[in-house]
């Protein structure tokens, strides 16, 4: 569904990411969690052609992603970045619409069946009732799922996420969260994103990236990779990880920076 | 919130404003005409031959003119706002205005048998300026409102002192660009008119074809370019209309500030930031307000001809002064 394979970024003349693969399978929630400036966000900005990579390849949908044209992308995947601005007086309606926009010719209007579509990412974001109030009056946890709902507009098979919560205070955290799971179990969307809490990541992603210094440090299940070792040696943190039953994914504690 | 319909109707009322203006602007000057007489000469056969002559030869022109020119600067401002995504943008502050001017006036002065190339003098000079702007004040995260203003000092102070350079290098041949360097309308007629028209109309289809690129841009680059546009070209096409339209504004009626700064921050208020009403309504809006400007500065200080330029400095800047008060930026 979506391969990044040995791809490498450099930015002036640094090297940010190092021949750096990892695959997602239809359907899957992914996260790449690691400290700050280990290049999580960098890896994800170019795998969405935000800013580019030097070698490797990425296949989206069995194509790879350089011979695709912006707009072939952009009906395939979307990506929201962490804070989003829109003008203050645009409504969520019009904000929803421009999701539409890829699948437009630039003189082309939109018709009645983009309008469908708008209007079912409203309801699927729960935001029918606020579609004509300006989004920039919504509260966080609101306007994050407006810019969710522009994305689902697209009509995306992948959704990208950057850090989507690390604005948030926790109760818009976990409404924004809990959208995405929703998609994903409604429609089978198919989501990376990159996560700052470890817990967060480990509730809600089927698979996690653990990257380190722009290299991949560990790839696996929420079981495998949320290890106390892994803690120490990515955020020289000692933690104790519990393994919830109900959940069937480990908690983590944080308990104190090893010295 | 601002509607939609709502919009519609204050643009059109603004059209509307400006087309009564414009007959009443024809009447005014040191012969006063009645509406009914204008309004016979223009769609009918009028009997006095005087009437005709000045409505034809001078005052029709010379408010079509302040109209066209006012509509170029003010969706030029719209449009570098746009691009730049800042309210400041303006081709004057940015010192798009005076890039041009310095070019015109270097053909005006030292080279006066190349007059013909003056629009095309007028572009380059304010493209060289548009991209010493983006050069100083682009940063990876975008344009900073302290940045345009600092790089737009800086342009604007360059092409001061070469038009200052010029002025005193060529004094004897001044005269003749002192009315154009105000930005004065005076004694502007057919001809300067028939030069700006085909350009506006151009620029002006252009600008309606850019609406929906303008409406992306605005959501920010990471959006509109997941939104599989190409932020660059975006920018760079519409900066090269947004200089076209106040180039050839620059190169018929000299420099003319504030009307691309204030107009559409007027419009704004009025019709919100959505292109599709903003576009146009910072053109019939600009159409009035420098017909305003123009015929208030050929009336009120009659027999003076204040330029427009000049009435447009005096009002724009306390308006500038009062949005930066507002904290509107």
């Amino acid at each position: 569904m979506f391969t990044v394979d040995s791809i490498s970024i450099r930015y002036e003349q640094k090297s940010v990411i190092n021949n750096f693969s990892f695959s997602v399978k239809k359907g899957e929630i992914v996260s790449i969690i690691g400290p700050n400036g280990s290049g999580k966000s960098t890896l994800l900005k170019a795998v969405s052609r935000l800013i580019p990579y030097h070698t490797g390849t990425v296949i989206l949908d069995g194509t790879d992603l350089k011979t695709m044209s912006a707009k072939q992308v952009a009906r395939k995947m979307c990506m929201l970045s962490q804070k989003n601005q829109a003008p203050s007086d645009m409504t969520v309606i019009d904000l929803v619409s421009y999701g539409r926009y890829p699948h437009k010719k630039w003189f082309e209007r939109l018709n009645q069946e983009d309008m469908d579509i708008v209007h079912w990412a409203l309801e699927k974001t729960h935001l029918m009732e606020y579609k004509d109030r300006a989004v920039a009056s919504l509260s966080g946890g609101e306007s994050q799922r407006a810019w969710i709902a522009m994305a689902l507009a697209q009509r995306p098979l992948i959704m990208l996420l950057d850090e989507p919560t690390t604005y948030l205070d926790i109760s818009h955290q976990h409404e924004v969260l809990e959208l995405v799971r929703e998609l994903n179990q409604d429609m089978g969307m198919t989501v990376v994103m990159v996560l700052h809490d470890l817990n967060q990541a480990s509730t809600y992603s089927d698979s996690i990236v653990v990257v380190q210094a722009g290299e991949k440090a560990m790839y696996g299940t929420p079981n495998e990779v949320m290890t106390t070792d892994m803690i120490r040696d990515i955020y020289r943190m000692d933690a104790e990880v519990q393994y919830v039953p109900t959940e069937k994914k480990p908690r983590i504690h944080l308990l104190s920076t090893v010295r | 919130m601002i509607n939609t319909s709502r919009s519609r109707i204050v643009v059109i009322v603004t059209v509307l404003l400006a087309l009564v203006a414009a007959i009443i602007a024809i009447g005014l000057g040191s012969v006063f005409i009645p509406v009914s007489d204008i309004l016979s000469t223009i769609f009918g056969s009028s009997s006095k031959a005087v009437n005709a002559t000045i409505i034809w030869d001078i005052r029709l022109p010379r408010v079509l003119l302040a109209m066209i020119i006012g509509a170029n600067i003010a969706i030029s401002g719209a449009l570098l706002q746009a691009v730049m995504g800042n309210p400041l943008a303006d081709p004057g502050l940015t010192g798009v205005t005076s890039g041009a001017a310095a070019c015109v006036l270097v053909i005006m002065l030292a080279a006066p048998q190349y007059t013909e190339f003056i629009p095309i003098a007028a572009f380059v000079g304010g493209l060289i300026a548009a991209g010493i702007v983006y050069a100083l004040a682009w940063r990876r995260t975008g344009i900073s409102p302290i940045t345009i203003i600092l790089s737009g000092v800086a342009v604007n102070a360059l092409c001061g002192g070469l038009i200052g350079l010029l002025t005193i290098m060529y004094s004897d041949r001044l005269p003749a660009a002192v009315q154009w360097l105000n930005g004065s309308l005076a004694a502007k007629g057919n001809n300067a008119l028939m030069m700006v028209f085909p350009y506006a109309i151009a620029g002006w289809i252009l600008s309606f074809f850019a609406i929906r690129k303008a409406n992306i841009i605005r959501l920010g680059d990471q959006v509109a370019s997941n939104l599989g546009e190409n932020v660059n070209r975006i920018r760079i096409l519409l900066s090269l209309l947004a200089v076209f339209l106040a180039a050839i504004s620059v190169a018929a009626i000299g420099m003319i500030g504030f009307v691309g700064l204030v107009v559409p921050h007027m419009a704004r208020l009025l019709v919100g930031s959505d292109y599709k009403y903003l576009l146009p309504m910072s053109m019939a809006l600009g159409a009035l307000v420098l017909l305003i400007a123009d015929t208030g500065g050929r009336t009120l200080f009659a027999p003076l001809d204040i330029p427009a330029g000049i009435l447009m400095a005096v009002i724009g800047g306390p308006y500038f002064l009062y949005l930066m008060r507002k904290k509107a930026f």
